[in-house]
């Protein structure tokens, strides 16, 4: 019997219940549905992650000053005075992987412009850290590496405080007050968004990292070093470069911990990459579960439609039906109900992720890849689940079955 | 209604089955014996049977129910097998064949008709005499033309769209036929086909059975009822899973004939 002659008993079969064919496959468009749904969702999350991660540069290297042991009191990240501005210097001399370095440290403080105030982080750095977290300006420049060495009082703003302190106006050449310090407005950045930990990277102001040092804080120490790596694969290694330099450079002895930490950004993406993962996994596989009872129903409907139309199986083996046509005829009824319900799944699955987005905002991302194995896998549920039953019928005496009332 | 089957039934339409190049036998049944394994006792169904038949024979089964007619209908059927004992159709010893080949040969070379119609509901009529050609893998052109011309041929041309809800036993029984004879078969099995009719219409489906025999077709028709089996060219009785009797019938009565004598009843 052709392909079209089955698929055409199939679809008559299950119209002649519709209701109970609708019923069945509910469980498979709810399975279906809910795994398009999930990994939409888990997808978009690891997408969002992936990309926050590329906007702050894979090749990055964080370096901070670490933790201390003092007479068995360990002293929190940031608690040493050790990390110093020649430890840049000499890591930009030293390791060859480390294309560039920028200091930074950073204080809390309220700014003011006429009479409006914000109060935000003050980051000290010098020039190139824009170039290393691949920032461009909105507006203005950059301040200069004279600026450094003067420790000039000029500030970049970052997106979020231009817009609190001045909205649209323009701000470069204007000036603002840090503490009791007047400083002129150079540029302002365009806006960056938030950072894969979830702060607002736009929310801050820049400053020589001279002029914090002297003029803000009057620390002499770095909190943070940058470091961006020739390439991403470059990073492990200046990782283990710069480790051992800073090392040697704060006479660390063998077995003794480090007082600072080298950060890896390629490691964090990796993390955050396969956390989101898992948690795709874990979210697909209980939505799963789903489609598994999904194809227990589609089974226990096929075992009573045998049962139902025994007779009609024994009038078609009587003229001429063979095993497998009676084998063919049920499975592709099965297999129909399950991949009608797939495709009404994904449907499903799209409409629920569209709300989700519009509702919640979370970023979903439907997969062309996890649409073709929810096709599949509906196939596969009703070929798996539809066999026994299909079986059964192909299996029955025709004498017996003819008799069947 | 009898003129109309009259009219319709033209030898050129009924395909006459291939003789086997000796001429021999359509069925040669030799010492067939049939037992059921029903736990601890053992039932014999058929012990020893002998038969055969000839190309254009019409033969009746008779006998009481036990008897061992129905074994044997089912084994002439291919729907069963014997326990032991040959069954050559058409020179072929069907009782070595496997389950594919033995749906194959019901399919192409017998033709079913029963009791109680058998046809699938909710299917129209054309469809359920068109299921065999699906079977058989008829192409798609050939299959409805050679469907509408045995539902003609059996006087239901107008009836092709009806479902077997909308039809009446002895138009059921007509379609059933249909059926039975779309794939050319080389006998055509009737398992008591008028039980379920009345007296009248059973006549017709008798008068078909001749009209179709007279065109060449080899017939073997279960019945217990005796002027039924008259229709027959040839009687066989079982009992107790043997042949008792054999006999030619003398002067069967022509259907058509008897229906003229017989008060007619409007059937639609």
């Amino acid at each position: 019997m052709d392909f079209i002659a089955i698929l055409r008993i199939a679809i008559r079969a299950l119209t002649r219940n519709k209701m109970r064919s609708l019923l069945t496959m509910l469980g498979i468009v709810i399975g279906v549905g809910a795994v398009i749904a999930t990994v939409g969702l888990g997808q978009g999350a690891q997408e969002q992650v992936q990309r926050q991660i590329a906007s702050m540069g894979t090749d990055l290297l964080f370096i901070s000053s670490g933790s201390v042991n003092k007479g068995g009191v360990r002293l929190g990240g940031g608690a040493t005075k050790t990390l110093i501005y020649d430890d840049m210097k000499a890591i930009v001399q030293q390791v060859p992987t480390a294309a560039l370095a920028a200091p930074s440290s950073g204080a809390s403080g309220l700014i003011v412009a006429d009479n409006q105030n914000w109060s935000t982080r003050i980051t000290g750095t010098e020039p190139q850290y824009f170039d290393i977290r691949n920032w461009s300006f909105d507006r203005g420049v950059n301040f200069t590496q004279d600026d450094v060495t003067r420790a000039a009082n000029v500030v970049v703003l970052g997106a979020t405080v231009q817009q609190n302190l001045f909205g649209r106006a323009d701000s470069t050449g204007k000036t603002v007050r840090i503490g009791n310090l007047p400083f002129l407005v150079v540029g302002v950045l365009q806006a960056k968004g938030q950072s894969g930990m979830g702060q607002d990277q736009d929310d801050g102001v820049f400053v020589p990292i001279t002029t914090l040092q002297k003029k803000i804080t009057g620390q002499d120490w770095l909190q943070n070093i940058m470091v961006s790596a020739t390439s991403q694969e470059a990073s492990y290694a200046a990782q283990a470069q710069i480790t051992s330099l800073l090392r040697d450079r704060h006479r660390i002895r063998p077995g003794q911990d480090d007082d600072f930490s080298v950060r890896n950004l390629a490691d964090v993406a990796q993390l955050a990459d396969e956390s989101s993962k898992v948690m795709t996994l874990l979210l697909a596989s209980i939505a799963g579960v789903s489609l598994i009872v999904g194809g227990i129903g589609i089974m226990n409907i096929m075992l009573v439609s045998v049962t139902e139309r025994t007779r009609e199986i024994g009038i078609r083996i009587a003229i001429g039906a063979t095993e497998s046509d009676v084998l063919r005829q049920f499975l592709s009824e099965s297999v129909v109900l399950s991949l009608t319900g797939g495709v009404m799944g994904i449907l499903f699955g799209i409409a629920a992720s569209i709300t989700i987005t519009k509702v919640l905002g979370w970023s979903i991302l439907i997969a062309p890849i996890a649409v073709g194995a929810a096709v599949v896998f509906s196939m596969a549920v009703g070929i798996f689940f539809g066999f026994y039953p299909a079986r059964k019928a192909a299996m029955l005496d025709p004498i017996e079955a003819l008799r069947f009332e | 209604m009898a003129t109309l089957v009259q009219n319709e039934l033209n030898a050129d339409v009924m395909m006459k089955p291939e003789r086997p190049a000796n001429g021999s036998a359509v069925i040669q049944v030799q010492d067939v014996h049939k037992s059921y394994d029903l736990g601890e006792t053992k039932v014999h169904a058929l012990r020893g049977v002998d038969m055969k038949i000839e190309p254009g024979e019409f033969v009746a089964i008779m006998g009481s129910s036990g008897s061992g007619k129905s074994t044997f209908m089912n084994i002439l059927g291919c729907l069963d097998k014997p326990t032991s004992g040959k069954y050559i159709l058409e020179g072929t010893d069907v009782s070595s064949l496997d389950k594919k080949q033995l749906a194959a040969i019901r399919n192409r070379k017998l033709g079913f008709v029963f009791q109680g119609f058998n046809l699938l509901s909710r299917t129209t009529a054309l469809e359920n005499v068109e299921l065999p050609t699906l079977y058989a893998q008829t192409e798609k052109s050939m299959r409805q033309a050679r469907s509408k011309e045995v539902l003609e041929l059996v006087g239901l041309g107008d009836r092709m769209g009806h479902f077997p809800s909308q039809l009446s036993g002895g138009q059921q029984q007509r379609v059933a036929i249909a059926r039975a004879l779309v794939n050319k078969p080389a006998i055509l099995l009737a398992d008591e086909p008028t039980g379920n009719l009345d007296s009248r219409t059973s006549v017709e489906i008798m008068q078909i059975f001749q009209d179709l025999n007279d065109s060449g077709l080899t017939i073997v028709l279960v019945t217990h009822e005796p002027d039924i089996a008259q229709f027959a060219k040839r009687t066989v009785v079982f009992r107790d899973g043997k042949i008792r009797h054999d006999d030619p019938v003398s002067n069967h009565p022509r259907a058509a004939e008897v229906l003229k004598s017989m008060p007619t009843v409007d059937e639609d």
